[in-house]
C-alpha cells in the first residue's frame, strides 16, 4: 500500500475514534448543566445525585477525548507536513485559538467539576460545570472553522509556488466565517447534543426497564428527552442548510452525495439505493427531481453532475459517499420520529407505559454515534481528491520524510491501543451504569481491599 | 517589518512559544515527575494520595502542550512540519505515552482488584517516565541540530534520534522532573508518606545534579555552537550563574524543609535552562547539520506578519484568562490532599 492510502487510513481511524468522545462531552455537558441548574433552583437532592452520577461518566469520556485529541493536533505535522506548511498560516491560527480559548477553559475547570464538590460553594461548582460545557462547545467552534476552511476556503491568498506554495490570511474574520462555518458548526453542535441526550435516555430507559431508581430515571429521561427532541427537529433544518452550502460551493460533493452523474438533468432525491460507479448509474427508491427542488425550489432545474468534472477532480468513492450520507439522513429521521413520539406520549401522560419504546431508547445511544461518524465520512471523502477544496490535492499534502513502513508501524500501534481502549471504555461505562447512581462508588475502603493493598509493594 | 516595543513579531513569537513550552515543562513537569516516582510508594493508600495530589490539575497542565503545539503550527509552520515529520516514530511513541498516561490515571480507581491497580500503576509510571525522557530527547536533538536538507525536509533516519547526547538530555530531563514532581508531592502530603517523600526528594536531587553536570560538560565539549551567544556577549554569563544558584537553592531549601521555596527554585531552574537554550539557538529554531543555509530560523520559517499580528492579539486576550483560571483552580485545591467519594 502506498503512503497516501496509509496516511489517510491512519488519520481517518484516529479522528474517527477521537470523535466518539467530544460530542458526548458536549452533549452530556449540556444535560449536566440543566440537571445541576435544576438542583440549584429546587434544592432537590435527587438532582444533585443525578449530576454527580453523570459527572462520573463524563470524567471517563472526557479523559479519553483529551488524550486522543492531543494525538490529532500533532498528526498534522507528522503525516501531512506539506499540508501543514501550506495551511499553517490559516489552519494553525484556528488550532492555536482552540487551545488557548477553549481547551484551556474546559480542562481548567474540569478539576473543579470533578473534585470540587466539597471545596467550593454549589453556585461556584455550577459555574465550573457551565464553563466546562462552554469550553467544549468553543472547541467545536475552532475545529469546525478550521475544517470548514478546508471545505470552502475564504479570506486568504496563495504565496509561492509548487512545494513552497502556502495560504496566507488576508482577512481573519472572512476566514473564520467562511461560507460553510456557521451551518456546519450548528450541525456539529446539534449532533453532539443528540449524542449526549441519547446516552442519558438510554441509561434512564435501561433502569426503567429493570425497574431500578424509577423516580430518578424518569426525571433524567424527561430532561434528556427535551434536549433530544429540540436538537433532532432543529437538525432537520440545519442539516438542510448545510447541504445548501455544499450545493453552492462544492457541487462535486453534492453530486456524489446523491450519485448524480448527468449534469443536464434534474437531480433526484434518493431515500435509499446504490451507485454503480462503473456504469455511472444510481439505482434505488427516489423522488424524481427532489434534489433540484430542495436546492433550487424547482423540480425541473438541472443539477451539476459528476460528469461535469474531470475524472481526477471527482471523489473516488462515490458509492461510499452516497451510502454514508443516506445512512446519516435515515438515522436523523428516525431520531426525530422516536423523540417526537416520546413527547406525544408524555403529553398524554403515558411516556413510560410502552415497554417496546423503552427498549428502543435503551439501544438508541448508538444511533447518534453512527450518524456522527458516517456524516463525517461523507463530508471528508466527498471532498476528495482535495485536502483543501480546489487548492491542494490530498496526494500532494503528505510528509516527504515519512515512509510507508513507519506509518504501518504507527497504524498497528494505534489500532491495537485504541481497540484495547474502546473495550475498556465500554466495560467501565457499562459497569458504572449497572452499579447505579446511589451507591458508594469507590470500593477502596472495603476491608478486603485494604488487606490486599498492604501486600502491594 | 512590524514591531511591538521595538521587537519584531517573529522574535515575539519565538519568545512566546518558548514561554508556553517552559510553562508546560514546569506545570505538566511536576505531574509527570509525580508519575515517574509513583512506583516508589508501596501502599495503596499512598498511591491514591499521590495520584489525587495531581488529580484536579494534570489535565489543565496538559493544556500547555496543546497551546504550544498550536502556536508552533500557527507561528512557524515550517518548524512544526519539519520537526514532527522528521521524528515520526519517536513522536508517535510520545503520543501513545500521552494516551496511556491519561487512561491509567482515569481507569486505575475504577476496579478494586490488585492486578488491575498494579497494572495501571506500572503503566502510569512507565508512560510518565517515557514522556519525560522523550521531551528531553527532542530538546537534545533540537539543540544539537538535525539532518535537514535544502528544502527543510529531514534527510536522515529516525534512529538518529537516539544519539548519545539526546539520551543524556533525556535522562537529565527525567531526573529533573522526578525531583520537581517529588517536591510537589511533599507539599501535598503528610505523615509517613511525607517522610518517605523527603528521602525521594533528596535522592532525586542528587540524581539531577549529577546529570546536569554531565550534560553541561558534554555540551561545552561537543556542542560549541551552544555557547556562541555567551562568548559574544559575556554579560549573558549571568544566566548560567543564576541557574547554578537556583539549583544550589533547591538543595538549601530542601535541607530547611521549605518545600514551597524548593518548588519555586526548581521552577526557576527549568525556566533558566530554557532561557539558556533559547538564547543560544536564536534566531535559529531548527539547526541543520548540513550547513547553516538549511537552518530554519524565526525569519524563514514564520507565518505572515498579518497572522503573527492576529495571533499576538489572541495571545494578549487568551493568556491572562488562562493564567486567571489556572490560578483559581490551584487555589481551590491548595493544601494537603484529602480523599473523598469523588477521588480517583
Amino acid at each position: 500500500m502506498n503512503v497516501e492510502i496509509l496516511a489517510r487510513i491512519q488519520f481517518a481511524f484516529t479522528i474517527g475514534f477521537h470523535y466518539i468522545y467530544p460530542p458526548l462531552s458536549i452533549g452530556l455537558g449540556l444535560v449536566m448543566v440543566i440537571m445541576e441548574g435544576t438542583y440549584l433552583k429546587t434544592g432537590n437532592k435527587m438532582y444533585e445525585q443525578m449530576t454527580k452520577f453523570f459527572v462520573r461518566i463524563f470524567a471517563l469520556i472526557f479523559g479519553i477525548g483529551v488524550a486522543t485529541g492531543i494525538v490529532m493536533e500533532f498528526e498534522f505535522g507528522t503525516n501531512w507536513a506539506v499540508y501543514s506548511k501550506y495551511v499553517g498560516d490559516v489552519f494553525g491560527s484556528a488550532l492555536a485559538a482552540e487551545g488557548i480559548f477553549a481547551f484551556a477553559l474546559e480542562s481548567g475547570f474540569l478539576g473543579v467539576l470533578l473534585f470540587g464538590w466539597n471545596k467550593v460553594p454549589p453556585a461556584v461548582h455550577f459555574f465550573a460545570t457551565v464553563m466546562v460545557t462552554i469550553g467544549s462547545m468553543f472547541s467545536a467552534v475552532w475545529i469546525v472553522v478550521a475544517n470548514s476552511w478546508q471545505q470552502t476556503p475564504a479570506g486568504f491568498h496563495i504565496v509561492g509556488q509548487g512545494l513552497k506554495a502556502r495560504a496566507e490570511i488576508t482577512d481573519f474574520w472572512a476566514m473564520v466565517f467562511n461560507p460553510s462555518s456557521v451551518a456546519r458548526l450548528t450541525h456539529v453542535w446539534l449532533g453532539s447534543f443528540l449524542s449526549g441526550a441519547f446516552l442519558v435516555l438510554s441509561i434512564a430507559a435501561y433502569y426503567l426497564l429493570k425497574k431500578r431508581y424509577v423516580e430518578f430515571s424518569k426525571a433524567a429521561f424527561k430532561i434528556a428527552l427535551v434536549v433530544a427532541t429540540l436538537s433532532a427537529v432543529a437538525q432537520l433544518f440545519v442539516g438542510h442548510q448545510s447541504a445548501d452550502v455544499v450545493a453552492k460551493y462544492q457541487p462535486a460533493k453534492l453530486a456524489a452525495l446523491e450519485g448524480h452523474y448527468d449534469g443536464s438533468k434534474p437531480g433526484d432525491l434518493y431515500l435509499m439505493g446504490y451507485v454503480d460507479q462503473k456504469k455511472q448509474e444510481t439505482h434505488g427508491l427516489y423522488i424524481p427531481g427532489g434534489l433540484s427542488f430542495l436546492t433550487h425550489g424547482d423540480f425541473k432545474a438541472p443539477i451539476t453532475g459528476l460528469n461535469n468534472f474531470k475524472p481526477e477532480d471527482r471523489p473516488g468513492a462515490v458509492n461510499f459517499v452516497f451510502q454514508t450520507y443516506h445512512l446519516m439522513v435515515a438515522i436523523g429521521m428516525f431520531l426525530i420520529a422516536i423523540s417526537l413520539y416520546g413527547c406525544f406520549l408524555w403529553w398524554r401522560g403515558k411516556l413510560f407505559d410502552k415497554r417496546w419504546l423503552l427498549i428502543i431508547f435503551s439501544y438508541s445511544v448508538l444511533l447518534p454515534q453512527i450518524a456522527n461518524q458516517v456524516g463525517w465520512y461523507s463530508a471528508e471523502v466527498g471532498r476528495q481528491p482535495w485536502v483543501v477544496y480546489g487548492l491542494l490535492r490530498t496526494s500532494k499534502a503528505l510528509s516527504q520524510a515519512v515512509s510507508a513502513g513507519s506509518i504501518i508501524f504507527s497504524l498497528i500501534l494505534f489500532t491495537w491501543v485504541y481497540l484495547v481502549l474502546l473495550v475498556l471504555f465500554i466495560y467501565l461505562l457499562n459497569k458504572k451504569i449497572k452499579h447505579g447512581p446511589f451507591d458508594e462508588e469507590n470500593l477502596d475502603h472495603s476491608p478486603r481491599h485494604i488487606e490486599m493493598a498492604d501486600t502491594l509493594g | 517589518m512590524a514591531t511591538l516595543f521595538g521587537i519584531d513579531y517573529q522574535t515575539w513569537w519565538f519568545l512566546l512559544i518558548g514561554a508556553v513550552f517552559t510553562g508546560y515543562i514546569i506545570l505538566d513537569g511536576f505531574d509527570l515527575g509525580a508519575g515517574a516516582v509513583h512506583l516508589f510508594f508501596n501502599k495503596e493508600e499512598s498511591r491514591r494520595i499521590a495520584l489525587n495530589a495531581i488529580g484536579p490539575v494534570w489535565d489543565g497542565n496538559e493544556v500547555w502542550i496543546v497551546i504550544g503545539g498550536g502556536a508552533l503550527f500557527a507561528g512557524f509552520p515550517e518548524v512544526y512540519a519539519s520537526l514532527l515529520s522528521a521524528f515520526y516514530i519517536p513522536f508517535m511513541v510520545f503520543l501513545m505515552g500521552i494516551v496511556f498516561r491519561a487512561i491509567s490515571i482515569e481507569f486505575r480507581s475504577k476496579e478494586p482488584m490488585l492486578w488491575w491497580r498494579r497494572m495501571w500503576d506500572i503503566s502510569y509510571c512507565c508512560s510518565s517516565t517515557l514522556i519525560a525522557f522523550l521531551l528531553g530527547v527532542i530538546l537534545g536533538n533540537v539543540t544539537q541540530g538535525i539532518n535537514l536538507g535544502p528544502d527543510h525536509v529531514f534527510r536522515g533516519n529516525f534512529t538518529e534520534f537516539l544519539n548519545p547526547y539526546a539520551i543524556l538530555t533525556g535522562i537529565t530531563t527525567v531526573a529533573l522532573l522526578m525531583m520537581h514532581g517529588a517536591i510537589y508531592l511533599v507539599m501535598k502530603t503528610e505523615n509517613r508518606l511525607y517522610t518517605k517523600l523527603t528521602i525521594i526528594v533528596k535522592n532525586a536531587t542528587i540524581f539531577f545534579v549529577i546529570m546536569i553536570l554531565l550534560t553541561s560538560f558534554y555540551t561545552l565539549l561537543y556542542l560549541p555552537h551552544m555557547a556562541t551567544a555567551i562568548r559574544k556577549h559575556p554579560e549573558l554569563f549571568v544566566v548560567p550563574v543564576m541557574m547554578v544558584l537556583a539549583i544550589a537553592n533547591i538543595t538549601r531549601q530542601i535541607t530547611k524543609r521549605k518545600y514551597l521555596f524548593a518548588f519555586i527554585s526548581s521552577s526557576v531552574t527549568i525556566s533558566l535552562l530554557m532561557v539558556l537554550v533559547a538564547m543560544e539557538l536564536y534566531p535559529n529554531m531548527l539547526i541543520s547539520t548540513q550547513g547553516a543555509a538549511n537552518n530554519l530560523t524565526v525569519y524563514n520559517a514564520s507565518s505572515s506578519q498579518k497572522t503573527l499580528g492576529i495571533m499576538l492579539t489572541v495571545a494578549a486576550i487568551g493568556v491572562p484568562l488562562v493564567v486567571a483560571y489556572t490560578t483559581f483552580v490551584f487555589l481551590t485545591f491548595k493544601g494537603k490532599v484529602e480523599l473523598d467519594e469523588m477521588s480517583y
